[in-house]
């Protein structure tokens, strides 16, 4: 007969539960950062999506395309272990010096997440009514300037719910940074399984923790959508 | 000489003068296959109120957003206040700045306050600091009797107060020409006067303006030049007064018959 010995106070004190804790620092850590860049990545891509200059149109297509289509595990393999070949020895070496798991996750969620999120935002321009922009250029703003004050504000807001959905998912997929060594909280969950065989008890109790930053993050950002960003349909 | 008086808006009243702002010569503009503007010749003067009317689909919005360029001309030469827009170096953005426009459906920026709708342009383009652009807007909220909604969202206004608020958006660039299109034809009945009352003081400081509007009482008291078009052209051009009196073309005489028929 299979006999199981529960023991969750491997989880919860002790060398393990401060394994999982600097585990759950690493996923917030690696999820927050990657989720300002790809926010603000996400925007410059949809903006260049909707240029008038074809050139960047279509390197925003072709980017769009090929990192939507393109499984996250490959790409944070080729940051990883192929980006040595492609980036200069400065930045190499910074990345070295720093923290180069860590910095490799960030690029490939980063730029995952943000052609979701452009996508997303682009849909959001797209719902704008067009006399906002004649509006905005008719006082004298520049297309870009345009989109900066008037439009990507408005698109924002009304973005937000799609947008925590891609915060969410980038939150979860940062668990496959532990393929590349980031010891984030799978990782560390990971670890406490093979030195306790308390499998059981190490994955659910990160599998709640996920569950619990998700549920922070969404949070978060609903509370900033309803206070900093006002309402701006309140018909 | 007459004295120069302080109009409404605090801008010195002027004359109409010899100073030409607008001058279409041989325009033409089509939409696709369209023809949509029809060997346009019209010259505006500093000062002047001109109204556009015309029945629909004639052309008129079409005519008055080439002049800040919303719409490119085809052919022919476009003189807006010493530029020429078929100019591809012309800098469009520093002219649109001096140019307001006021839309039929009003197009405030619905995520900003009202202050803040209209402060930004002086602030972002014009380079003010908030401090001055604030006190700026806050004497044109004065002047369209809206001081007490700075705080509040366009969508919590009425239509005829988001339209005086689009109006005071666009004095704060202060422009050297509005422009106008039927910016009554959304309103109720109830809110048309107040919006027709600043325009109409603001035609009495000595602005220059193009006004696209069936209100043919503005016409009549405020405008100097009434414009009939029809399918893309100008079929008469005429002082208010003889316009109503007795307007030459037939077509004009048909238009004016179902926009003043009580039954409209
Ligand atoms: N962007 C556009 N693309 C194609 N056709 C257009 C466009 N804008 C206007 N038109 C057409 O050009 C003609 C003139 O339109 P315009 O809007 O200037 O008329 P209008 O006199 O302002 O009419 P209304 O009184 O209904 O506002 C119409 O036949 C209209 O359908
Ligand atoms: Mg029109």
């Amino acid at each position: 007969m299979f006999k199981y010995q529960f023991d969750w106070s491997v989880v919860l004190s002790g060398q393990y539960a401060e394994w999982l804790l600097s585990g759950i620092k690493v996923t917030f850590q690696l999820s927050v950062v990657s989720i300002i860049f790809s926010f603000l990545l996400g925007l410059l891509i949809a903006v260049m999506r909707m240029s008038n200059v074809r050139p960047v149109r279509w390197f925003a297509h072709g980017y769009l395309e090929f990192f939507r289509n393109t499984p996250l595990l490959v790409q944070i393999f080729f940051w990883y272990f192929g980006s040595y070949k492609i980036l200069p020895m400065v930045i190499n070496d910074w990345l070295n010096r720093t923290n180069f798991e860590f910095a490799a996750a960030v690029i490939a969620l980063t730029i995952y997440t943000s052609a979701f999120i452009a996508e997303d935002i682009r849909s959001g321009v797209r719902s704008i009514p067009k006399e906002q922009m004649e509006a905005a250029r008719s006082s004298g703003f520049s297309y870009i300037r345009s989109m900066q004050y008037i439009i990507l504000p408005q698109a924002v807001r009304i973005t937000v719910p799609p947008l925590i959905n891609q915060f969410l998912n980038l939150t979860k997929n940062s668990s496959l940074a532990m393929t590349i060594g980031v010891m984030e909280l799978t990782y560390q969950a990971r670890q406490v399984e093979s030195y306790t065989f308390k499998g059981f008890e190490a994955f659910t109790a990160a599998t709640l923790v996920y569950v619990v930053i998700s549920m922070i993050i969404a949070g978060l950002m609903t509370l900033y959508s309803r206070k900093v960003l006002n309402p701006i349909r309140a018909k | 000489m007459s004295k120069p008086i302080q109009g409404f808006f605090g801008y010195a009243r002027i004359e109409p003068g010899e100073l030409s702002m607008i001058t279409f010569t041989e325009v033409n503009k089509w939409f696709k296959e369209l023809h949509v503007l029809k060997d346009i010749n019209l010259h505006v003067n500093q000062g002047e109120v001109v109204v556009v009317c015309g029945p629909s689909g004639s052309g008129k919005s079409t005519l008055i957003r080439t002049i800040n360029k919303l719409e490119p001309i085809n052919s022919g030469t476009l003189i807006v206040d010493g530029m020429d827009l078929s100019d591809k170096k012309a800098d469009i953005n520093r002219l649109r700045a001096e140019i307001g426009m006021v839309f039929q459906q009003f197009n405030l920026y619905p995520h900003l306050s009202v202050l803040k709708n209209i402060t930004l342009a002086p602030i972002k383009i014009r380079k003010l600091s908030k401090k001055d652009a604030e006190s700026d807007a806050m004497a044109l909220l004065e002047r369209v009797g809206l001081t007490e909604k700075r705080g509040a969202y366009p969508t919590q206004l009425s239509g005829g107060q988001q339209q005086r608020v689009a109006i005071a958006r666009a004095l704060a660039m202060k422009p050297r020409i509005m422009l106008f299109d039927e910016p009554t034809s959304a309103l109720d009945p109830e809110m048309i006067g107040e919006v027709l009352y600043v325009m109409k003081d603001l035609a009495q400081s000595g602005m220059t303006m193009m006004v696209v509007t069936h209100e043919m009482g503005f016409a009549s008291e405020v405008s100097d030049r009434v414009i009939f078009m029809d399918e893309g052209e100008i079929l008469e051009e005429a002082h208010p007064k003889d316009f109503f009196k007795n307007p030459k073309h037939e077509r004009a005489q048909q238009f004016l018959k179902e926009v003043l028929s009580p039954m409209h």
